[in-house]
């Protein structure tokens, strides 16, 4: 925990720096009579992140929080499993999303949650995997006329535009 | 006189089929969102704003007050039948409200919570028309030099009240303030912080991307990490005449009542404060003020009462900045807040006079959410403890999809999906060292405002930064600023002091 705390603060202050440089491709200065110029209102609070992370660093390394007088391990073994498992669906189905579409990233967020790490029958598995992607179509496509990312699917879809709209 | 007449022409607003249907669905919503551990009214709100974007904006935001009317109800139910609190808003109804369902009481809790949100509610929605219309007008007469001071009066309440780490807190506001930076410079047009060149930055980051990502995404990863154990639900049977004769049994309460709905009303109208602490503050004075304090936490109706008279009244009252100065009361009013904003609305005093229709609209709703709410709330309580059954391994996914594609649809962007993705995470873990996000929500949402009025302060005053301190209302607001930002420095040399002798 300790050491976390330590490494955010050195993260946030790296950060800081680069959001600093960033900000100063525009003017930072102060244009006489108009005020701030277009990139000081990101580069002076950048700054003040930067003072605030070396802030927190020093509160940590002198132990002033909790977290940092706390030296047990950030997360154990089965809280790493559990959270990597779950970042790691999502970033599935953002790939999916990205290549094959949502009506295939949906389904497969529910037989994995649903199916290999909740255990429920094939049966629960197959009816949110089939109703959630409909509504979905429904709601969002048919009744806003926001069209989804479907990546190399889009051709699949043809009738279904033709029919609706 | 003209607050009735308004008022009046409210209530038609409010019952006009389509506002009238939202009202009822939102309600019901609400109470599911709110009862489901581990989602509240912010993550309702959050995650469902983005399908709110085809209905009218008074529909849209009567639908979503009413989510978080029926989210401050519901959290009382598992907080009751689960002992585990349903939102953070409802932590303290866990501290009587679960021993009083292990008794066997766990109808007389459920009624006692729904006849408290709903008195709460009803004195805080009467207190803010009657306030509304003058802070409103009052507010008219602020330039931009005012509007900026009152918000940095608003991060200043995050530094001095919130009872978070204070680097972390002024770190927290800070990042939200940059990410609302991102995108074209409001004068010069000119592109910033464009990150890698991705022409996804060009259109800024929403703060719904922030917002969905730590309240949809986060909330899932950070609850799966605290309730990896099973939780016991509370076994009971509920019939028509208990209810009616817990709801009778309330009348000793009404002081309890009374007070707490005051409080909660005047802590949620804090910006930094809102309906968690006010909960938590109302318990205390309950407890401090109450003849038999021994019996809070062994099952005491008045320790189920106060809370949740309060987080109603609360939540109440955090919308009365929020309509009246343009400045959220809480996390769930500055998404609501950013809501408008994306609807077309500018937020603030000229809102009452520009869309009266819509500001008197959602005050009359609310009086009529609160009804309903209690309505849905009493009929449905088996239903909804039914529903607290639903399996965590079905509720994450809907909740990931619910997010990504609502992350998608206010702008089209496959970009701003992957954004709450690493926004989620990121939040998770920095909760996990206990940084707050609410401020970085509330920073992301006012930030854009923040450096409008500034640099049109600056332009007014050709640039002349003591603008903020000659204009005397400025000056007010620069000064409660100084003395929040001053108040934990204060109190932590006072402790320095007394821990030397």
């Amino acid at each position: 925990m300790r050491r976390a705390e330590l490494f955010t603060a050195v993260v946030f202050a790296l950060l800081s720096g680069y959001l600093m440089w960033k900000s100063a491709e525009l003017p930072v200065g102060w244009i006489p009579d108009k005020g701030p110029a277009g990139g000081a209102f990101p580069f002076w609070l950048s700054a003040a992140m930067l003072a605030c992370s070396a802030w927190i660093f020093v509160r940590a390394l002198r132990g002033a929080t909790p977290e940092s007088r706390t030296h047990g391990p950030f997360m154990d073994g089965p809280t790493v499993k559990l959270l990597a498992m779950a970042g790691g669906s999502l970033l599935v189905a953002l790939i999916l999303i990205t290549w094959l579409g949502f009506y295939v990233a949906i389904p497969f967020l529910f037989v994995f949650w649903v199916r290999l790490v909740g255990r429920r029958s094939w049966m629960t598995t197959g009816i949110l995997a089939v109703t959630v992607p409909v509504l979905t179509f429904f709601f969002f496509e048919i009744g806003m006329r926001i069209l989804l990312p479907k990546g190399i699917t889009e051709p699949l879809f043809y009738p279904l535009y033709q029919t609706f709209f | 006189m003209d607050t009735l007449v308004h008022l009046a022409g409210g209530f038609a607003t409010a019952f006009e089929p389509l506002n009238f249907g939202l009202l009822v669905l939102g309600c019901t919503v609400g109470l599911f969102v709110g009862a489901l551990p581990g989602l509240g009214s912010v993550n309702g709100v959050a995650i469902l704003l983005p399908i709110t974007f085809f209905v009218p904006p008074t529909g849209a935001i009567i639908f979503l007050a009413a989510i978080y009317y029926g989210a401050m109800f519901g959290g009382a139910i598992s907080s009751i039948m689960l002992g585990i609190p349903g939102a953070s808003t409802a932590v303290a109804t866990t501290f009587d409200g679960r021993p009083m369902a292990m008794k066997g009481e766990a109808h007389r809790a459920l009624v006692a919570a729904a006849v408290a949100s709903f008195v709460g509610g009803t004195i805080a929605v009467i207190l803010f028309t009657l306030f509304a219309p003058p802070l409103a007008e009052f507010a008219l007469r602020f330039g931009p030099a005012e509007n900026f001071a009152l918000m940095v009066v608003a991060f200043a309440t995050f530094v001095g009240l919130s009872g978070d780490d204070i680097p972390k807190t002024i770190l927290s506001i800070l990042f939200g303030l940059i990410l609302s930076a991102v995108g074209l410079d409001i004068i010069s047009g000119q592109p910033r912080l464009i990150f890698f060149d991705l022409p996804g930055f060009y259109k800024g980051i929403s703060f719904i991307v922030l917002a969905i990502g730590i309240y949809g995404i986060g909330e899932i990863l950070w609850t799966l990490d605290s309730s990896k154990g099973r939780v016991e639900i509370a076994q009971h049977k509920i019939g028509f005449r208990n209810i009616v004769q817990a709801i009778i049994e309330l009348r000793k309460t009404w002081r309890t009542m009374g007070l707490c709905s005051l409080l909660g009303y005047f802590v949620g109208i804090l910006p930094a404060a809102g309906a968690t602490p006010g909960s938590l503050m109302a318990y205390g004075m309950a407890k401090s003020m109450s003849k038999n304090s021994k019996n809070y936490g062994k099952g005491e109706i008045n320790g189920v009462v106060a809370p949740e008279a309060a987080n109603n009244a609360a939540s109440t009252g955090s919308m009365l900045p929020m309509l009246t100065l343009g400045i959220p009361g809480s996390p769930t009013t500055a998404i609501l807040l950013g809501g408008m904003i994306i609807w077309g609305l500018e937020p603030g005093p000229m809102l009452f006079i520009t869309h009266e229709g819509f500001v008197w609209g959602l005050i009359a709703s609310l009086y009529t959410a609160n009804l309903f709410t209690l309505l849905i709330n009493l009929a449905f309580i088996p239903l909804f403890i039914w529903v607290l059954r639903t399996p965590f391994a079905i509720l994450a996914p809907v909740i990931f999809v619910l997010s990504l594609v609502g992350g998608y649809a206010p702008g089209s962007s496959l970009h701003d999906v992957w954004l709450i993705l690493i926004f989620g995470i990121a939040g998770y873990l920095l909760r996990k060292l206990n940084y707050p996000m609410a401020p970085a929500v509330l920073a992301i949402v006012l930030g854009p405002l923040a450096e409008k009025y500034f640099r049109q302060a600056m332009i007014i005053s050709h640039g002349d930064v003591m603008t903020f301190v000659e204009r005397p209302l400025s000056a007010v607001f620069v000064a409660m600023a100084a003395v929040l930002v001053c108040m934990p420095i204060y109190s932590a040399l006072k402790r320095r002091r007394a821990a030397a002798g």
